[in-house]
């Protein structure tokens, strides 16, 4: 599925929470480059930091995406901080746990822990923090113009909320 | 970073060093940067997505448990007025668009553009001053 860093939500607790998972596994092509065996080395596949800010912005996104029934066009904004202390390989998992901080007509901002899972070692362990702020782009146009429909959560998306309950938030598209 | 003075005790001194950290953290600049007269966009490299969390930074830190502290969209910085045609033309401010943000927006000085009150000048008003003048205000009120 195009462009999806998360697998499965796990927890939501509407206006307040949302937690979501993705495995991270060999078959994904970009771990081969990520990092591929050169003169200095073997291969080093190891998930990049900015997929991990891409799936903790994803779960945080569908977050803010819910308390507007998925309505509003949720856009990534400004990531106001990151720290990842650690790295994510092949055979674990990533837990991202989202927080809504602040909504207001404009946009809304959004705090996220991630944390690793390693089968060898099983527990959870807290690798890193990321804020962000997000943008309702049909409240702050700028005089541009967009699409009527809902680019941003769209069939890629829907697919994540069937199956956890999510779907049943959304509201049917109008335009559909 | 709450304050945990009831915010309408809280001096002018202390309101300042609030904004200052909140523009620190929002804009990654440094204490020395965050002065009185810098503007917030020229001066401190502020866009426009900047605004919405300088916003949110300020509510959570002039907020208290008794009394929330909460910016309406519009209240602080002027987006939404100057999509409206009767207020801008031609890209400069009308007489009417002054008089308005003059009453919507106290906390700004308008004397400087007020002889050519185009619509890109309008950034040179938003200082760091702007921001304690508004704060001060609100929570006076």
């Amino acid at each position: 599925m195009r462009w999806m860093w998360i697998d499965t939500v796990l927890e939501f607790e509407p206006e307040r929470r949302l937690v979501a998972i993705k495995n991270c596994s060999l078959a994904e092509e970009h771990l081969h480059d990520h990092f591929a065996a050169d003169s200095f080395g073997d291969a080093d596949p190891v998930m990049p930091s900015s997929l991990l800010i891409e799936g903790s912005a994803q779960t945080a996104g569908i977050l803010v995406g819910s308390v507007g029934k998925f309505r509003e066009k949720v856009v990534l904004a400004k990531i106001v901080s990151a720290s990842i202390e650690d790295e994510v390989r092949p055979g674990q998992s990533v837990r991202y746990s989202a927080a809504l901080d602040r909504i207001d007509p404009a946009g809304a901002a959004a705090s996220v822990s991630i944390e690793r899972w390693d089968h060898r070692r099983p527990e959870w362990v807290n690798i890193g923090a990321i804020e962000f702020v997000f943008s309702f782009l049909d409240q702050n146009r700028g005089g541009h113009e967009f699409p009527e429909e809902n680019f941003v959560f769209g069939e890629n998306f829907r697919t994540i909320l069937q199956g956890n309950g999510l779907d049943r938030v959304a509201e049917p598209d109008p335009i559909a | 970073m709450n304050p945990t003075e009831a915010p309408t005790a809280m001096s002018r001194d202390e309101i300042s060093k609030h904004v200052q950290e909140v523009l620190e953290e929002a804009l990654g600049v440094d204490a020395d940067e965050v002065t009185m007269e810098a503007t917030l966009t020229g001066d401190l490299g502020a866009e426009s997505i900047d605004f919405l969390d300088i916003v949110f930074r300020l509510e959570k830190c002039f907020s208290t448990p008794e009394k929330p502290f909460k910016i309406a969209q519009g209240e602080l910085f002027s987006e939404n007025l100057l999509n409206d045609p009767q207020f801008v033309q031609d890209g400069r401010i009308t007489p009417k668009g002054l008089e308005e943000l003059k009453v919507r927006m106290p906390h700004l000085d308008f004397a400087t553009i007020e002889s050519d009150p185009q619509v890109s000048r309008l950034p040179e008003l938003f200082t760091v001053r702007s921001i304690v003048d508004f704060i001060q205000r609100k929570l006076a009120a």
